[in-house]
Formats: structure tokens, C-alpha cells, sequence
């Protein structure tokens, strides 16, 4: 009874359908070597950058490969729109972006950065805000999507705990001013725009001091 | 930029309730809502908005209370801890009671607080809170309910009697937003339809094959059919309850969003799948019809032919993960 799990996982990645293994079948040894020209801002070890005054560079080690993969993918047809980003996975072949999301999908991510300074009242405004929601104002909580810890669930919801506050706090703002849309069914974009900024500020704070763990 | 709700015949609930006054919170709440397309409280209805745990952590109770109250509210949240002793599938109280059991149009849980003790058609007898909740976990978490008068069924009392704080005991008035308000059902149900829907709204959290997602063994979505879902006998199974649930709760954070054609179809979708028989299953799925089908099954697919398969809905000896049909808490009473 307590292997049926294992047996039941076993199975079901083989019967899954091609689709679903298209944007997860690449070889991060080939990543590493295509990754070169994303160092210079996500950093050789995968752990981006935030940046106070300035575009943050999201930490993409440990997320899952198949929404890595879907957001270069996006990048390059336009359905996520990023100046800085554009360019970039243009460079990338269909082999190249599975490549690349494999090998980043397998690095150990670190702590996120930009909470730090958060005082006492904004953390808690943004734990409440991760773990409960805020139902007064119909903003469910973002780990009710996102899964326990807010540590990612399967390839359409990445984990967010640990990523750097300014990354988190500038993609709300963008879903918000619907700059970015290229969620499933506006699920985050329904929830973003619910939000004040002081929401976006706390919750952002507060994830980024969170443990990230690789899913 | 929202517009004040006029605050004028809410009764019931206006007192404070530690840090938030409760009819500034009613007011909030009320706004919210009605702006997402629910409709206002009616004059006569009795509005209540439970206190959070913000209130809770500022309110002068006793501390042990407190303390018994957060532990209601940490089974209600997380019920899986209870997996394998109580739970036998991958629901927690707060999959169908959005808004930790709070939220107006999502089955409130404080209600059962302040209307129980009452007569139960569903088991024909006079039920207090605690049987209310262990009728939870035999249908709903397809499992056996914590003993009564044990710690953790008196915390989740205490946790449903807080959230009714300030509501008078046998209320005469309506109560807004009680249970899953079901939509208008339409003449025609369309299987073929509420599987393009179900796919394509409800697929990217539920999965394709209705197993729902869990994380580390904990649940994030969770199963609308199949073995990790809710058994037979829990009242979701009813077509028109699914429908309430669906058009005024999901997609999560788009409720209303569904036409109630939708709606209806995709309840009708998931109402044709298999789920753990239920507990007072006699052995014959005809027999059991014929027993509950005047207070309970006519209004479900139960004994029905499947449209997805053909067969007949419920004539399974399956009992999910658990190893036992009925908890010995359903028996009737006679109180003689």
C-alpha cells in the first residue's frame, strides 16, 4: 500500500502524453553551455539579482523546468513581453530553451534578497497575505496556488518563496498594468490587481526571506 | 475606488470583536462582494461576517481558548494531519469552505453553530454540532470522524462557535450567503460541454483526470473525483450543490465567472465520474437508492448510467484508501 505512490508515479510518467515532455526533455549539460549569455545577470550559480533601484534579475535555480521553459518560449513569441529578456532567448533554439530550463531547473537556489529591511508590520501583512490571503478584499493567499511554502506546484505555478522581492514586486506590478499576461487564465493577473502596493511591497518582502527549495 | 455599501439593516453582528469593529469589517466585506456580482443582503436577512484570526490574537479571551480555537482552525485548514486516522482522502475543510470557513456563498461553517442542535433530514434525527462535523468526515473526507468530546473535535467546535461570535442562538432571519446558493438550473445538462469546460478552466489545477495536486504529500488542489476525493454520501455529490459551489467559488479568486449554463455543466462533468462508495452502501446500489434516494441520491447521478461510461454510477465495493465502509458514529438515534 505505502509503495502504490511510487508505482503510481512510475506509470504515469510514461503514460504522460508528448506535450507534456517536449518542454522538460532537454539535457542540462548542453543548458550549462548555452547559459552563458545568461550569467551576466541570473549569475553562473542560477541566483539572479535584486535590485533596489534598478531591474531585479529573478534567481531561476531550483524552478521547475517546464515553466522555465514556457516563459522563454514566451519571451520569444512576444506573450511575455521584456525588453531585457527578448533579445536573450531569441538567441535560444526550441532545444536550446529545455536545455537551458533543465539545467537551471537543477541548481540549488539560495536565499532571496530585498526583505531584509522590511519592517515587522510589513512581513506580517505579507505573511498573511501568502499564507491566508486577505478574503475582505477577495485576494486569496498566494499558497493556495502555489503550494505548500509557497515552494511551486507542478509547471504552471512556480515557487515563489525565496525569489528576490524586487523581481516579485515589479511581475505583480506587471500583471497588474496587464504588462504581463501570460498566466493560465488570468488566474494571477485576477489576484494582482486586487492588490495595493503596499500589499505588493509586503508580500514581496516577505516571500523573499522565505527558504527556497528546489521543485 | 469602491463604492460604500449602504450599511443600513445588518443585524446581528455590529458588536466589536477584538482588533476590528465588526460592522466596519461586514462593510468591507459586503463591498468586496457585491462588486464581484453577488447579490446585496436582502432587509430581511441576517448578515454575519466572523471575526479572523487577527481578531482572535487581539481579543482578551483566555489564553487556552485561544489556543484551542487556533488549533480548530489549524485542523480545519490543514485536515490532512489527520490523514489515515480521520481523512482517507486528499481534502482539507478549507478545499470547499473558501476563506477559512468565513466566506459568505462558500458553505460558512458558523451557521452550524448557531442553528444546531436541529432536525437532520439527511439522518433523520436531531444532530448537535459535533455529529454536523462528523457527518463531514464520513462523507466528505471519505473517513471516520474524530471521537466526540476528544480535543481535536471540541477545537473544531470551538473554532465554528468563535466564527458565530456575536450571532444569537435558533436566528429567525435568513442568513446571507448560507450554503452554495445553486444558480437557476438550466433545461438541458450537457455532458459533452462540461468536459470542454472542465478541461479547459478547470484542468491547469485540478488535472485532466480529476486527481487534483498534491505537493509533499500536502494537498493544493484538490480532487474533484476518483479515490482522493469526497465518497458518495457527501452532499457535494448532489448535481445542484456542485453547480452553488462552482458559479459562486472557482475558478479560485473568479467566482461568478461561469455562466450558469457553465456552471452547471461542469458540475454535471464531474458529477458522472466514480468517487468511494457511500457509507450506507447496503450492498446493493439499488437497494441503497431506494433507501436514500427520497432525502439524498435523487438529487445526484448515483445509481445512475455514466455518461462517460456507461455503467452504473456507484455499484462498486470500492472504499478509496480506507479499509472500512461506515464509521460506527452512523446510527440512528432515538432518544428514547
Amino acid at each position: 500500500m505505502k509503495l502504490l505512490p511510487i508505482t503510481l508515479i512510475a506509470i504515469g510518467a510514461a503514460a504522460l502524453p508528448g506535450w507534456a515532455f517536449a518542454a522538460t526533455d532537454g539535457d542540462p549539460q548542453k543548458g550549462k553551455e548555452a547559459a552563458v549569455v545568461c550569467v551576466a545577470c541570473h549569475q553562473a550559480d542560477g541566483t539572479g539579482k535584486n535590485n533596489p533601484n534598478g531591474e531585479s534579475w529573478p534567481q531561476l535555480a531550483g524552478l521547475d523546468a517546464a515553466y522555465l521553459a514556457k516563459q522563454l518560449s514566451d519571451y520569444k513569441s512576444g506573450q511575455r513581453e521584456n525588453a531585457t529578456m527578448k533579445p536573450f532567448a531569441n538567441m535560444l533554439s526550441e532545444q536550446q530553451v529545455a536545455d537551458v530550463a533543465a539545467y537551471y531547473s537543477q541548481l540549488t537556489p539560495s536565499q532571496g534578497q530585498g526583505g531584509e529591511n522590511a519592517d515587522e508590520a510589513t512581513l506580517a501583512r505579507g505573511e498573511m497575505l501568502a499564507q491566508r490571503g486577505d478574503w475582505a478584499d477577495y485576494i486569496v493567499s498566494c499558497k493556495s496556488c502555489h503550494g505548500p511554502g509557497n515552494q511551486g506546484a507542478g509547471e504552471a505555478f512556480p515557487g515563489i518563496a525565496g525569489q528576490h522581492a524586487g523581481y516579485i514586486e515589479a511581475q505583480l506590478k506587471a500583471w497588474q498594468a496587464g504588462t504581463r499576461k501570460n498566466d493560465p487564465q488570468d488566474l494571477m493577473g485576477t489576484i494582482a490587481r486586487r492588490m495595493s502596493d503596499e500589499d505588493i511591497r509586503a508580500v514581496a518582502a516577505w516571500l523573499s526571506t522565505q527558504p527556497p527549495q528546489s521543485n | 475606488m469602491k463604492p460604500t455599501f449602504a450599511i443600513t439593516a445588518l443585524a446581528g453582528s455590529l458588536l466589536l470583536a477584538g482588533g476590528v469593529a465588526a460592522n466596519e469589517r461586514t462593510e468591507d466585506y459586503l463591498n468586496t462582494l457585491t462588486e464581484l456580482g453577488y447579490p446585496a443582503p436582502k432587509e430581511n436577512q441576517l448578515v454575519h461576517i466572523p471575526p479572523t484570526m487577527q481578531d482572535l490574537e487581539a481579543s482578551d479571551m483566555h489564553p487556552e481558548l485561544k489556543r484551542v480555537i487556533r488549533r480548530g482552525y489549524d485542523l480545519f485548514t490543514d485536515t490532512q494531519q489527520l490523514r489515515g486516522e480521520n481523512v482517507f482522502n486528499n481534502m482539507n475543510c478549507s478545499s470547499c469552505h473558501l476563506g477559512e470557513g468565513r466566506m459568505p456563498f462558500s458553505a460558512p461553517v458558523w451557521p452550524a453553530a448557531v442553528t444546531l442542535p436541529n432536525f437532520r433530514g439527511k439522518n433523520g434525527h436531531v444532530n448537535n454540532l459535533e455529529e454536523r462535523i462528523a457527518g463531514c468526515f464520513t462523507y466528505s473526507m471519505n473517513g471516520k470522524p474524530p471521537e466526540y468530546g476528544s480535543d481535536n473535535m471540541l477545537a473544531l467546535a470551538a473554532y465554528h462557535q468563535w466564527l458565530a461570535k456575536g450571532v444569537e442562538m435558533y436566528p429567525e432571519k435568513p442568513i446571507y450567503g448560507r450554503g452554495f446558493p445553486a444558480p437557476e438550473r438550466p433545461e438541458e445538462l450537457s455532458y459533452a460541454n462540461g468536459e470542454k469546460l472542465y478541461q479547459e478552466q478547470c484542468a491547469v489545477c485540478h488535472s485532466e483526470n480529476g486527481e487534483g495536486l498534491q505537493v509533499d504529500g500536502k494537498t493544493v488542489f484538490p480532487a474533484p473525483w476518483g479515490d482522493g476525493s469526497n465518497n458518495w454520501g457527501a452532499g457535494i455529490v448532489r448535481v445542484f450543490t456542485a453547480a452553488g459551489f462552482i458559479k459562486n467559488n472557482m475558478p479560485l479568486g473568479q467566482p461568478l465567472s461561469l455562466s450558469d449554463q457553465e456552471a452547471w455543466d461542469i458540475a454535471y462533468y464531474i458529477s458522472n465520474q466514480e468517487r468511494p462508495q457511500d457509507p450506507r452502501y447496503t450492498g446493493d446500489v439499488k437497494e441503497t437508492l431506494e433507501k436514500y434516494g427520497p432525502t439524498f441520491h435523487k438529487h445526484s447521478l448515483y445509481g445512475q448510467a455514466s455518461e462517460a461510461t456507461g455503467e452504473t454510477l456507484g455499484d462498486h465495493d470500492n472504499t478509496g484508501e480506507k479499509d472500512f465502509l461506515k464509521p460506527d458514529t452512523v446510527r440512528p438515534r432515538t432518544f428514547e
